[in-house]
């Protein structure tokens, strides 16, 4: 018969276990976690894309319907030609005389490009907003958030003495000129631009400016 | 002298800081992570200084890339159950006369990339499998007068779901006469009201003493 004998150990039965701190490998969790922040850094889109604004007035399908073009004062209006290599075109009023157009001012997108040219002209209007803004922040005015824009809409709907802006773009001209022109639209809170077709002479004027014949911008 | 001999000891580093520090910055990027979409082209957005953040429901993205071609997103409605990509491909294929299977529209239903591929080769670019041979197809969207496919993809897509807004997402070299074309499809769709998809800037204003 087969007994199973418990080995004795001399001292009184209990076992006393290592007293020895658990020390636990980390390294391949470390390993594991390089690689999901690695993986996750990459896959990860971090800013979220930012929206601008664009509205486009709606198409005259029906040529027979007649509509009266609004009346703006000749005076008030710039027109900004966008043109090749970020350079940018201003004249003001509009063209009477197509033989005999208006000179065209060169300008670009720097600081004291057009920004400088169109605050100037803004100038009661950008101080008017900007003295609502310091108010909001200095706590001057309390207004619920959600009706701060409604408010500086309404403020820009009254004026009547900043620019009425004529965006217009040449063919050699692209798309991130575009989206600058209409972003330093609301930087000098113009109250009142518009995207407008380019018309020939402008093109014209645009093409005497440069020294390009009509001849060579048609193979481009 | 003898020399002091110094117990010879494996060198252990304590890693429980840098293993938590790593969870936190693990958790952190899972919470904010949005996955970055697989785009068929590399489009570079121009920045401006607005602040609203782009829509992720309802919304009809058009690429517009560096060479002018154009590309198309729809999602799928605030309820995946809508199925409007579905629903949107099969009045599509009518228009078309391109039939799809249940397996083609569920493709094209789960695919979460913009597509630039014309409707004649859609078919084919459904039952391709292979993601690198996929990309060959994506040529971008005709948007000729003759063959305006964009147009009709926007008309049902608004028809689908009437509450979408349009977003244009363009590459800031992008040549204005490919960005004009889609804008006035778009016009044509009486779609006037647009956003124009940019990265954030911070600008500074300048005062500007005005002359007296």
């Amino acid at each position: 018969m087969a007994e199973i004998i418990q080995e004795e150990t001399g001292k009184g039965g209990k076992k006393k276990a290592k007293k020895t701190a658990p020390h636990i490998d980390m390294t391949p969790m470390v390993d594991l976690m390089c690689l999901l922040i690695t993986f996750f850094m990459l896959t990860s889109a971090l800013s979220k894309p930012k929206v601008m604004d664009l509205i486009l007035p709606d198409k005259i399908k029906d040529k027979k319907e007649k509509q009266e073009a609004p009346k703006i004062a000749k005076s008030r209006t710039i027109n900004i030609i966008l043109g090749p290599d970020n350079k940018v075109f201003y004249y003001t009023g509009l063209v009477e005389d197509p033989k005999n157009p208006p000179p065209l001012q060169e300008t670009d997108f720097s600081a004291n490009g057009i920004r400088r040219i169109l605050l100037e002209r803004n100038a009661t209007l950008s101080k008017k907003i900007r003295q609502f803004d310091d108010d909001i922040t200095s706590g001057k005015i309390t207004m619920p958030h959600d009706s701060i824009e409604p408010a500086k809409r309404r403020l820009k709907n009254e004026d009547d003495t900043g620019p009425i802006v004529l965006i217009k773009a040449y063919k050699a001209a692209n798309y991130g000129n575009f989206v600058d022109i209409l972003d330093e639209m609301s930087i000098i809170s113009i109250a009142h631009y518009i995207f407008v077709d380019i018309n020939w002479i402008e093109e014209k004027m645009i093409e005497t400016t440069l020294g390009i014949t009509p001849a060579s911008s048609q193979k481009k | 002298m003898p020399k002091i001999k110094l117990p010879t000891k494996s060198p252990h580093i304590d890693m429980t800081p840098m293993v938590d520090l790593f969870s936190v910055v693990l958790t952190f990027l899972m919470l904010t992570a949005t996955m970055r979409q697989p785009e068929p082209a590399n489009i570079d957005t121009p920045s401006s200084i607005s602040e609203k953040t782009a829509p992720v429901q309802n919304v009809m993205t058009i690429f517009i890339s560096k060479d002018g071609k154009v590309f198309l997103y729809v999602d799928n409605g605030p309820d995946t159950l809508l199925k409007y990509r579905e629903k949107i491909l099969t009045e599509m294929g009518k228009q078309y006369n391109v039939e799809f299977t249940p397996a083609e529209l569920r493709e094209f239903e789960k695919s979460p990339s913009s597509m630039g591929v014309p409707m004649e080769k859609m078919k084919e670019f459904l039952d391709t499998k292979d993601q690198a041979s996929k990309k060959v197809f994506q040529t971008g969207i005709p948007v000729d007068s003759t063959n305006n496919q964009l147009a009709s993809w926007v008309l049902y897509c608004r028809q689908v779901n009437p509450q979408v807004n349009a977003c244009i997402k363009g590459d800031s070299k992008t040549e204005f006469p490919a960005v004009k074309k889609v804008l006035d499809i778009l016009q044509d769709k009486n779609v006037s009201r647009f956003d124009l998809i940019t990265n954030l800037e911070a600008v500074k204003i300048k005062e500007v003493n005005t002359p007296k």
